[in-house]
């Protein structure tokens, strides 16, 4: 049973494809795991383990019937509880969808079970995606497997928890400002957050439509790769969907390297608020790119000192708009019908006791930055700093091929040390939010431990649009010189749960 | 940038159909304040010259011929209805008595 959980993805597949093990072992297998952990961790909120099985079984019987199987037929995975799945809840995190039982799958749960992937349950978040930590979720916080006082990261928190503590060799996360990434990097597992409009948002609840974007979760660069390439691709059910061929992402991972490329390292990525460990371990890695034959060059974004404000606008004003839709009247919570209220006071009453803290804040932020007086001076100045951003970006990739940062400014924090505290907790996104508003790909993998506290440290790779696959190529090269110094993953120097 | 205030917030709560208590107010009032202190400074770029971005994607309206596919039975889409009668979802009173 061990031996079967700390296989990669790549290795279930292909054994499952020779016939060495069957997807219905690898599910229980899993499922066991779960059941022998997850009360520690909380990384799952709903485990659907008849769906599972019964993919599973599926999966066995085309293998039997001599049907080619897909890439990752087989393999379990833990979808964040942001996608619909038809059939089983979907909570987002929040009260206020508790058990709803979506009609309908999005279209990334679609591609998942058409590639024969095995959903395993749906993970917590930070509700409705709001939040580094996964403390805003209206089910309780989710344990780092490193030390599970400290947060896993969020909103992902449950999809990263649930790699590291090996329930789950795949996971899905949704990244609108850091979300896919800060959890990786403080799990010391691999995210990738895509380059928007490269994965699906149909069916994936909205919080702010032109930041977010789901993405691929995994320990190994390799099995992210071979989960986006199952996950991306033009949908027209999105009209945000990005009409073009996927990146060859599988190709680059299996092919890293890094020589003769141009490595960018952006000055406005330190300083002030980082740790001593991140940093250290950050420079070991660009000394390391360096050593495998990259070009290392300097780079200034001035921009991107005004990237978290713009966020904290643009993000709020969205969500305040697209959570106009939970309004009591046709679909999850219900308070205070008594027959003598006004539709208008049942949708209040009941999206008070059913939306947490820090979704009320971001309501109530956005609705004032949008509000006219404010207007300009707020939402519109946010829209021009975007502007600035991706004019930043765009003359940083003349430069260079990628850049690279530390994914964020510290470790993983105790669980409860920011929760009241919504600035600092902000501050988790530091680096990865340029990205999310200028529309670039980046991935977050671990490049060590820092030595100050034992904790993970995440590199960030950054790409341009549309160039998802240098984040593999690099991520890969990456990944096998830090296995080869280290002599093993990672993840192997967890305490075991 | 001015500052935020608990009546500014109340008002605001209602606009987003929020029931705030009265100690919510008084907590995100000063929450709210110390967050748009924060984010003010992006007016440092207002007066630039340069065109806002909305969306990472420069795309325009995207149009799909207009075909009748399978979609959602009546039923499956009132699976999650709060309240329903006659195939329809049922409401609270939306107009005022008087």
């Amino acid at each position: 049973m061990t031996d079967i959980i700390k296989l990669t993805a790549a290795q279930i597949a292909a054994k499952i494809a020779s016939g060495e093990l069957t997807a219905v072992e690898v599910t229980e297998a899993h499922l066991a795991r779960i059941e022998a952990v997850d009360e520690k961790v909380h990384a799952f909120l709903h485990v659907d383990r008849e769906g599972a099985l019964a993919q599973a079984r599926a999966v066995d019987a085309q293998r039997a019937a001599g049907e080619k199987l897909g890439p990752l037929a087989g393999v379990p995975l833990a979808l964040k509880d942001i996608f619909t799945t038809e059939g089983v809840p979907t909570t987002v995190g929040s009260k206020i969808l508790e058990g709803w039982i979506p009609p309908y799958d999005a279209t990334l749960t679609r591609k998942l079970k058409e590639a024969g992937v095995v959903i395993l349950g749906k993970t917590n978040m930070d509700e409705f995606a709001m939040g580094s930590s996964t403390e805003n979720s209206a089910y309780g916080p989710t344990g780092n497997p490193w030390d599970l006082t400290r947060i896993p990261g969020g909103s992902g928190g449950g999809s990263s928890a649930a790699l590291a503590a090996y329930e789950a060799p795949l996971a899905i996360g949704t990244d609108t400002g850091g979300s896919i990434r800060q959890p990786a990097a403080v799990t010391g597992t691999v995210g990738v957050k895509p380059t928007y409009g490269g994965v699906s948002r149909y069916g994936m609840v909205a919080f702010s439509s032109s930041l977010d974007q789901g993405g691929p979760c995994a320990r190994t660069v390799l099995d992210a790769a071979l989960l986006h390439e199952v996950i991306a691709g033009h949908d027209p059910l999105d009209s945000t969907s990005i009409d073009a061929p996927v990146p060859p992402v599988v190709e680059a991972a299996r092919n890293g390297s890094v020589a003769g490329l141009r490595v960018g390292v952006v000055k406005q990525f330190g300083g002030e608020g980082y740790q001593a460990g991140v940093v250290q371990r950050f420079q070991e890695s660009v000394a390391l790119l360096k050593e495998l034959g990259a070009e290392i060059v300097e780079l200034d974004c001035p921009s991107f000192d005004l990237a978290l404000s713009a966020y904290y606008l643009i993000a709020p004003s969205e969500c305040s708009s697209n959570l106009a839709r939970f309004d009591a009247m046709r679909y999850g919570l219900r308070v205070g019908d008594d027959g003598t209220r006004s539709a208008e006071e049942v949708t209040a009453l009941t999206r008070e006791a059913g939306f947490g803290d820090e979704v009320k804040r971001r309501v109530i932020l956005g609705t004032y930055a949008l509000s006219s007086g404010y207007y300009d001076a707020y939402y519109g100045s946010a829209q021009k700093v975007r502007t600035l951003i991706k004019q930043d970006f765009d003359a940083a990739f003349e430069q260079v091929d990628v850049i690279v940062s530390p994914t964020t400014p510290t470790t993983a924090f105790p669980i409860g040390e920011r929760a009241d505290d919504p600035m600092a907790m902000y501050l988790a996104d530091l680096c990865t939010i340029p990205t999310n508003l200028a529309g670039n790909a980046a991935m977050s993998l671990p490049c060590g431990l820092a030595p100050e506290d034992n904790l993970p440290v995440g590199l960030q790779i950054i790409a341009p649009a549309m160039k998802d696959d240098r984040l593999y190529k690099v991520g890969a090269a990456v990944e096998a010189a830090f296995v080869e110094r280290w002599g093993h993953t990672l993840l192997e120097e967890a305490p075991s749960l | 940038m001015p500052g935020i205030t608990r009546e500014e917030v109340a008002h605001l709560a209602r606009l987003a159909r929020l029931e705030l208590s009265g100690d919510e107010l008084d907590h995100f009032a000063g929450q709210l304040d110390d967050i748009i202190g924060a984010v003010a400074r992006v007016a440092e770029v207002a007066d630039q010259d340069v065109p806002p971005t909305s969306h990472p994607l420069p795309l325009t309206n995207v149009m799909r011929a207009d075909e009748v596919r399978p979609s959602l039975t009546p039923e499956q889409a009132l699976s999650g209805a709060p309240a329903q009668e006659q195939q329809r979802f049922k409401v609270p009173q939306i107009l005022g008595e008087d």
